[in-house]
């Protein structure tokens, strides 16, 4: 039996340590072709990444990533493919700023108000996708795309000059974007949470607060997911929609549940920037949604996992700079590992549950043929649980 | 069993602590050396003479009490290494999304960088930004605290220069594309004074090359693209002193625009497909001679001109932008290139070097206009030599102030 405990934990382990090692070493092949050293590469990426200053750039970069990432795994959970987090994150980053500049709150509940401006803009554009689909068996994937489109070359880009702000903004600046929301309704950065631990952060880095909001999604989603009926039901009508209407949960009303709530998690991802700038300018970071994709199956669509994999993701990101200023390697070289690492990720975890299928098949049968094992040795409740 | 169970976490727990033991030591390390870092970026300019001073001192003066001497030179090591080559600055040249090989405004940055390694002598590296131009302001830090000059190409580095300047004051700024003025400050001031903008009057070049499509144009029928419309009214100047060109030669001038995307998608300046379709189309219409401010989007231009030729038999011309893309685009269609309109990336980003040498750059806005060639027309192929005088005549007049060119539309 403890065999099997520690077969299990180190089944457990297995699958992102050596997809990691794989990574690790097929980049360093790749640098070698490319003409680069992989242990000055590596080594510069992690002496890097050991600064204080380098791990506020990871962290502000994780977040974002992290939010689009659970939007995502929301809708896996139920077999949906939200590919619209994109187009639901920069809709909900051009209204909120809108909005928030129209108004002047004291700050909290300003915060409080573009943020709730934000997330129901998501959730109600991603809920168009969920409603095509229930009622017209639109596929997802098609209405999203298409819906991305809509507000990337259409609503945003109408916005964007419609809501054009004058002033210190303008265009003789060089920079546009909506009117700016005052510093002082913004939410602060939390360097001072960080300072507590560490030290002074340098170089003007702020640790962007919405990295606390982002927390307490990951651990609604947990929660909502393990220790709520709504989320048994999105489990379970994910995991097997007929049989789980047959026990009394409406497919379709799951499905726009968790789309929604997809969407409304989505309407965060642009909050990181909105709550640095304070407007929505010409060219947002974009393309969060679609990375939110590949750090949601990195993550395995676990609260916990997404995270982790934000983070990698986030280093690797973060890596880039100072590998091109050392010129240790080129920039590309990061995202070959961020596809190498998704892929071995994808590999190792089927691999393993392979080996876990055939496990579970093997106690089985030896239970068949002895059944009177499994009596002599009831399992533990700490067993159990693990 | 338990007793197993408990054995397994206490091993976990060790090796928690071990790493958490482990993670302290970053830490530690990280408070000392970023400090050093930054005093290191402000010192290096000032201090050579210093460091020349003491050592005379050091000679001279027995007196001093060699502990103070030892103790400095121990700490001055590593800065010794460093200021040695002092002498010349190196620069870190961070570049606009996709970096080289745009065949127009990176490669045009390339080349000056490179004029600057080989007749200034000095060293430099690149480095360009993640494709969704997330870290811009993370590479320019990068580069502040590895080198004396840092030059973002590209407007798009104004709010991180904005930033990283005043924490690097050792370090000199300087944007391509951007005046570098506080537009919050009343009157509008520089952001800081290590910060200089490189900016281009590409109406006025834009100018020179509507007049040449005026002049050489058959139909009566001129086209213009534009990459995306609305970043700050940046692609609009062209548009702008484009067609105050055309009509100061013809005022009844046809005049076909268009835009590829509009802000906030950027897809207008690399999309030589999109490009491509609308170049066609605007030939169909009767358009002889296009002009493009589309970046990489041009080389759809290109083929299309060649297309239209080939399909039709009667020659329909491109005109190029920001680089002499007669000497830069497929050689296959080299001969469908009119004119290019110069936008000298290339001697703005070595002249901002050569002024950081010569202690004489000015922070905020340096316009380079007609009159320091700062933009122009390029004559590559010859096409243009019939209507020289011409175009001479309208560049002596504006560079005198009796032609103003509007720069919006």
């Amino acid at each position: 039996m403890n065999e099997r405990l520690t077969r299990r934990l180190i089944l457990a382990a297995a699958a992102p340590v050596s997809a990691l090692c794989i990574a690790v070493a097929l980049s360093a092949i790749v640098l070698l072709i490319a003409g680069s050293n992989p242990i000055t590469a590596y080594l510069d990426m992690l002496e890097h990444g050991s600064k204080l200053e380098t791990q506020v750039d990871i962290l502000n970069r994780a977040t974002p990533l992290y939010l689009a990432g659970v939007a995502v795994a929301i809708g896996f959970k139920m077999n949906l493919f939200n590919i619209g987090v994109e187009g639901q994150y920069l809709l909900a980053f051009i209204v909120a700023a809108h909005l928030g500049a129209q108004v002047e709150l004291p700050q909290v509940l300003h915060i409080a108000y573009v943020l709730v401006v934000a997330m129901v803009i998501g959730g109600a554009f991603a809920g168009v996708a969920g409603v095509l689909k229930v009622t017209r068996g639109v596929n997802e994937v098609i209405s999203t795309i298409m819906l991305n489109a809509v507000v990337i070359s259409g609503l945003a880009a109408w916005w964007i000059v419609e809501w054009q702000a004058g002033g210190e903004i303008s265009a003789t600046g060089g920079r546009v974007g909506t009117e700016p929301i005052d510093e002082s309704r913004l939410m602060p950065d939390i360097n001072s949470w960080l300072e507590f631990f560490t030290r002074e952060v340098g170089f003007g880095k702020e640790l962007t607060g919405m990295l606390i909001v982002a927390v307490v999604v990951g651990v609604f989603y947990h929660v909502l997911l393990t220790r709520t009926v709504l989320g048994f039901d999105l489990r379970s009508s994910g995991a097997n929609q007929h049989a789980s209407h047959v026990g009394g949960v409406s497919p379709k009303r799951m499905i726009v549940i968790a789309i929604v709530l997809s969407g409304v998690v989505a309407g965060l991802v642009g909050m990181p920037e909105l709550m640095d700038s304070g407007y929505y300018p010409s060219n947002p970071v974009s393309g969060l949604g679609f990375l939110g994709i590949a750090v949601a199956l990195l993550g395995r669509n676990h609260p916990a996992g997404v995270a982790v994999a934000a983070v990698i993701f986030s280093f690797l990101d973060v890596s880039s700079g100072i590998l091109q200023v050392t010129g240790a390697a080129s920039r590309e070289i990061v995202e070959i590992m961020k596809g190498v690492i998704i892929v071995t990720a994808v590999i190792a975890y089927e691999v393993v549950r392979r080996i876990r299928e055939r496990d579970e098949a093997a106690a089985a049968a030896a239970a068949m043929t002895n059944p009177k094992v499994p009596s002599d040795n009831p399992p533990t409740a700490a067993e159990v649980s693990v | 069993m338990l007793k197993r169970l408990f054995a397994l976490t206490s091993i976990l727990l060790a090796f928690a602590l071990l790493a958490a033991a482990c993670g302290d030591d970053d830490d530690e390390e990280t408070v000392s050396s970023p400090a050093p870092a930054a005093e290191e970026s402000e010192e290096e300019m000032a201090e050579p003479e210093e460091e020349m001073a003491e050592t005379e001192e050091e000679h001279s003066d027995d007196d001093h009490s060699d502990h103070d001497h030892e103790d400095e030179d121990h700490s001055d090591h590593e800065d010794e290494a460093t200021e040695e080559m002092m002498d010349l600055p190196t620069v870190g040249l961070v570049y606009d999304i996709g970096g080289r090989g745009d065949q127009s405004f990176n490669d045009s940055a390339a080349a000056g960088i490179e004029r600057a390694a080989a007749e200034l002598g000095i060293e430099f590296t690149e480095a360009s930004p993640e494709p969704d131009g997330s870290n811009r302001e993370e590479i320019m830090q990068l580069a502040a605290s590895e080198h004396d000059i840092v030059v973002g190409v590209g407007f798009l580095y104004e709010s991180a220069a904005a930033t990283v300047g005043p924490e690097n004051p050792g370090t000199m700024f300087g944007v391509v594309d951007s005046g570098m003025l506080d537009f919050s400050a009343d009157p509008p001031a520089p952001y800081a004074d290590n910060i200089a903008g490189l900016v281009f009057a590409e109406h006025e070049g834009s100018f020179l090359v509507g007049a040449a499509a005026a002049l050489k144009t058959k139909t009566g029928t001129i086209g213009f693209i534009g990459g995306v419309q609305n970043v700050g009214g940046l692609i609009e100047r062209f548009e702008a002193g484009y067609n105050a060109g055309a009509r100061a030669v013809n005022p009844d001038i046809e005049i076909i625009g268009d835009y590829v995307t509009q802000a906030p998608d950027m897809d207008g300046f690399n999309s030589p497909d999109r490009g491509k379709e609308i170049a066609l189309a605007m030939y169909e219409e009767g358009a002889d001679i296009i002009y493009h401010a589309a970046g990489g989007t041009g080389a759809g231009l290109f083929q299309a001109a060649q297309e239209q030729t080939e399909a039709t038999g009667s020659k329909v011309w491109a005109i190029g932008v920001d680089s002499d893309q007669y000497l830069t685009a497929d050689p296959g269609v080299r001969e469908f290139i009119l004119t290019s309109m110069l936008k000298r990336v290339d001697s703005s980003i070595f002249e901002m070097i050569k002024s950081v040498i010569e202690g004489t750059m000015v922070p905020g806005p340096t316009a380079y206009d007609l009159s320091v060639d700062g933009v122009g027309y390029s004559r590559s192929g010859g096409y243009v030599d019939d209507i020289v005088d011409q175009l001479e005549d309208f560049r002596a007049k504006i560079i005198s102030g009796e032609i103003v060119v509007p720069n919006e539309p």
